[in-house]
């Protein structure tokens, strides 16, 4: 993995730069010296560190505005950051640039019931949004797992996910607005508490930009009022391929859970290992199957599901019964990846996403992959969708093991790109896929990407090196298309 | 405008759209794109010179009903698809409008034309927009390259999300050839509650708190009497609508619920399936302004606002979404339709009697400026489709 190359004359120019963010954000919100920039050296993604220039921590959409504004005149790269959680990398820092963390806009703005819709500053976690309004009996739906860490203003940047996205949506399907700060330091509103875009839907189009398009200085999003009650099943099965039939049966039957997630025995065994939820460790695989609603259809689909579990094998099933049962089920999902990290040294996961009729295919050729790779592999998948989160073992400290488990990973996001799936289902390009984007995309595509962020970041300052492999001028990207070889009638005026 | 001897392209591969958007390009020729065509007397244009029409672009790719998706070329027509689907038992869940009645309009509304136009309908509420549907497209760009973005899977954050800024872009940016939406299971079974008498503010408390409950609402509407007084209700006063979806024990049990919360709403009917649905294509359909001269106004407001803008702008109002959109029939200035409304934090389409958009204003405009540059740099496709003068 390679970043651009630092500019040499930025680098120089570390004490002004430092002396002109402190202007803009006085006291302790400029962070300079080498040892308090450690923390920022890395996000989730910590196979990667680079240490930046500097840190600028404001407080105001003004300071932001004034920090952009003064990056851009003077060509100083920015890399946004929430809680830096990104498991690709997307808050890598640059060795010639600087870290603009959120963090310090920590509220909540305002909660409006008669809306259904929470207006809050980015840096305030995904969970502290439920929190803030389950009292009245509503949620905020998309709940990566991360959730008790991760901030809202992350979870627009890379559109993110969770255990619940089947039935509620990503963060894109859950947004009604956001004030976003451009590159130039101009401030827009996008969206609101309506419902729909008035223009192009630039909402739409920020969220999971990755930081490449601005910054976000608050969101609207909006609540839902909570399903009147929840169940979760544990189902276990002899095999892969059952497992992952059920899953088809279950949609199939027009049944769409709350969540379907699905775990091969390394990882049941490790989430076991760690939290003691109750799965059953010699099964091949567990399904782990919520359904929410009235009481009534809690039950009615219960039974259901349990009936189709039944006729592909499954023998182990498991109710919750009450709301710290089914919350002790989900426990051991969403510690999956700490609970893997207890079991090797170091781990990589992965994200791709697939039809979920090609499970069983794309599993069988992981395990292959394993084996001749020599390297272990747990999956972890949100099976409703169709989202592979394989994590690869190894260690970092073998000589040759971080570029061996690299490119098993690769090997596995291009599978899921062969057999009709993408490269990555909810944490985004970042770095960690960004050389892999010509497997999904040919030229063409990606330079209409790539001129959507010159129309928001014409010197491309904002989070460069992430997502695109090849870093293109805006001007060469913006030279009109020559038709076979010439342009008819040049001397027309073109507006 | 649009003139008589303007010629219509009918292309049937995107290669020949790709063709034609190239030499349109090259020749600078102002280049209407349409479906079915049915929404074009929506927004004013800027003098065009050749029509393109993707409704020969009519093949089902794909429709794989276990993954919950379907790919097709985008001149099918949304009727067709609406058959395909429901003969599988599932649904396009953003419920989109044809608007065909309500426009006047001749022909068949196209997928393509249906997710251009980003249209929803009474479920936007629960499910979703037509842009929260759409999971990938090819496309021909205003510089006369065939692209595409997405995939056909529902969960993917591979490179920027282009769904969401097509769908609702007119044809101003790309010409869409082909599309990947997402399906879901229909309801098996459907009912609505009925308000009797209500006034808008007094609708508006009854929609929020049943929005506001576990009742998972797909349908919230308010039709003041003047709307009430449409089949299939016919009314002598107005009514306000809430439709419950899904499995049969469980409409019963949440429409249980939900007549107990409404209890202080006064008296409360009940519409069973048959009935339920046709009321809600009605609704969808905007079909008690159908037909009237006045101008025909869409305001997008927050829910909770809906009823306050029509309160400020004289004229006949019906409200869906909860009241987050409000149909209105009004004379008063376009001007005034636009402040008002915009003053609740909403916005205003207007579908017949003024421009359609507004102008863009400001950083924000410029920003969607240099977004139809980025695609559409000669301004071939649809040019001041959706820039309207101030």
């Amino acid at each position: 993995m390679k970043m651009p190359a630092p500019d040499d004359a930025l680098m120089a120019r570390k004490g002004e730069i430092v002396r002109a963010l402190r202007r803009i954000v006085p006291g302790e919100g400029v962070v300079a010296e080498p040892a308090d920039l450690v923390p920022f050296e890395s996000d989730g993604l910590s196979a990667y560190r680079q240490r930046p220039l500097a840190v600028v921590l404001p407080e105001t959409t003004q300071q932001v505005s004034e920090v952009l504004h003064w990056c851009q005149a003077n060509g100083v790269k920015v890399v946004p950051r929430g809680a830096g959680t990104s498991l690709s990398g997307g808050a890598l820092p640059l060795a010639d640039g600087i870290v603009l963390g959120l963090s310090k806009f920590n509220r909540v703005l305002e909660v409006d019931y008669a809306n259904r819709c929470a207006v809050v500053q980015p840096g305030v976690t995904n969970l502290a949004i439920t929190v803030a309004v389950e009292a009245a009996g509503f949620y905020y739906a998309p709940d990566p797992s991360s959730q008790i860490a991760c901030t809202i203003g992350g979870n627009v940047a890379e559109n993110s996910g969770g255990v619940h996205c089947l039935k509620y949506g990503l963060t894109t399907n859950n947004l009604l607005g956001c004030e976003l700060v451009l590159m130039s330091g101009e401030i827009v509103r996008l969206g609101g508490k309506a419902m729909d875009a008035d223009g192009y839907d630039l909402l739409g189009l920020v969220t999971g930009s990755e930081g490449l398009l601005g910054i976000v200085t608050e969101v609207t999003v909006r609540v839902l009022p909570k399903p009147q009650t929840a169940q979760a099943l544990l189902l276990g099965f002899p095999s892969v391929e059952a497992a992952g039939a059920c899953v088809g049966d279950i949609i199939g039957s027009g049944v769409i859970p709350a969540g379907l997630e699905m775990m091969d025995n390394p990882a049941i065994r490790a989430a076991e290992a760690f939290v003691g939820a109750g799965y059953p460790v010699d099964a091949a695989a567990l399904l782990i199957v919520e359904l929410d609603g009235p009481e009534a259809e809690c039950a009615e689909l219960s039974g259901h599901v349990r009936i189709l579990a039944a006729e592909r094998g499954a023998d182990f099933v498991k109710v919750s019964t009450s709301e710290a049962e089914r919350l002790a089920f989900w426990a051991g999902r969403k510690a999956a990846f700490p609970a893997v990290g207890r079991i090797a040294p170091d781990y990589f996961c992965m994200d791709g996403t697939i039809p979920r009729g090609k499970l069983p295919q794309v599993l069988t050729r992981i395990t292959e992959l394993s084996t001749a790779y020599g390297l272990g592999v747990a999956n972890v998948f949100h099976a409703g969708d169709g989202n592979l989160h394989p994590l690869i073992l190894y260690d970092a400290d073998t000589p040759g093991e971080l570029e061996r488990a690299e490119a098993f990973g690769a090997d596995i996001l291009k599978l899921c790109v062969a057999v009709g799936g993408v490269l990555t289902g909810e944490h985004g390009v970042g770095v960690e896929k960004r050389d892999l984007m010509s497997e999904m995309f040919d030229e063409t595509d990606l330079a209409c990407q790539m001129r959507v962020k010159c129309a928001f970041d014409p010197g491309q300052l904002l989070n460069p090196g992430k997502v695109f492999p090849v870093l293109h001028r805006c001007a060469e990207l913006g030279r009109v298309h020559v038709h076979r070889g010439k342009v008819a009638f040049p001397e027309l005026p073109r507006f | 405008m649009i003139a008589e001897q303007v010629r219509t392209h009918r292309p049937a591969t995107p290669e020949e759209v790709c063709d034609l958007v190239a030499e349109a390009g090259a020749h600078a020729r102002h280049t209407e794109i349409i479906g079915g065509g049915t929404k074009r007397a929506i927004g004013t244009m800027d003098r065009v010179d050749q029509v393109i029409s993707t409704q020969r672009l009519d093949r089902i790719i794909d429709y794989s009903p276990e993954e919950l998706v379907l790919t097709v070329q985008t001149g099918v027509r949304l009727a067709d698809l609406e058959r395909l689907t429901a003969a599988k038992g599932q649904m396009l869940a953003f419920e989109p409008p044809s608007w065909t009645r309500l426009l006047s309009a001749y022909g068949e509304p196209t997928i393509g034309g249906v997710l251009a136009a980003n249209l929803s309908g009474p479920r936007r509420i629960r499910a979703g927009a037509a842009r929260d549907h759409l999971l990938g497209f090819d496309a021909v760009s205003g510089r006369g390259e065939m692209f595409k973005a997405g995939g056909r899977v529902v969960k993917n954050v591979t490179g920027y999300d282009l769904m969401k800024l097509m769908a609702g872009s007119w044809g101003t940016l790309a010409v869409l050839t082909q599309v990947t939406i997402k399906v879901l299971p229909a309801p098996r079974t459907e009912m609505t509650l009925l308000l009797f008498g209500l006034p808008d503010v007094r609708a508006a408390e009854a929609m929020a708190a049943a929005m506001n409950g576990p009742f998972e609402v797909t349908g919230a509407a308010h039709l003041p009497a003047h709307a009430a007084q449409a089949r299939p209700l016919k009314a002598d006063m107005p009514v306000t609508a809430l439709r419950l979806e899904g499995f049969e024990a469980s409409v019963q049990a949440r429409a249980e619920a939900l007549v107990v919360m409404l209890k202080p709403f006064g008296r409360i009917d009940q519409l069973e399936a048959e009935h339920s649905r046709e009321f809600w294509g009605q609704v969808r359909e905007v079909d008690a302004f159908a037909g009237d001269p006045r101008p025909l106004w869409r305001l997008s407001l927050p829910p909770a606002s809906g009823w306050k803008a029509p309160h400020g702008l004289p004229g006949d109002a019906l409200y869906d979404w909860a009241g987050g959109l409000a149909w209105l029939l009004t004379e008063e200035p376009a001007a005034k339709v636009r402040a008002v409304t915009r003053a609740l934090g909403g916005h205003a389409l207007c579908l017949r009697g003024a421009a359609a958009f507004g102008a863009r204003e400001g950083p924000l405009g410029a920003l969607q400026g240099r977004v139809k540059d980025a695609f559409d740099p000669l301004g071939v496709l649809n040019p001041g489709r959706m820039e309207d003068p101030a």
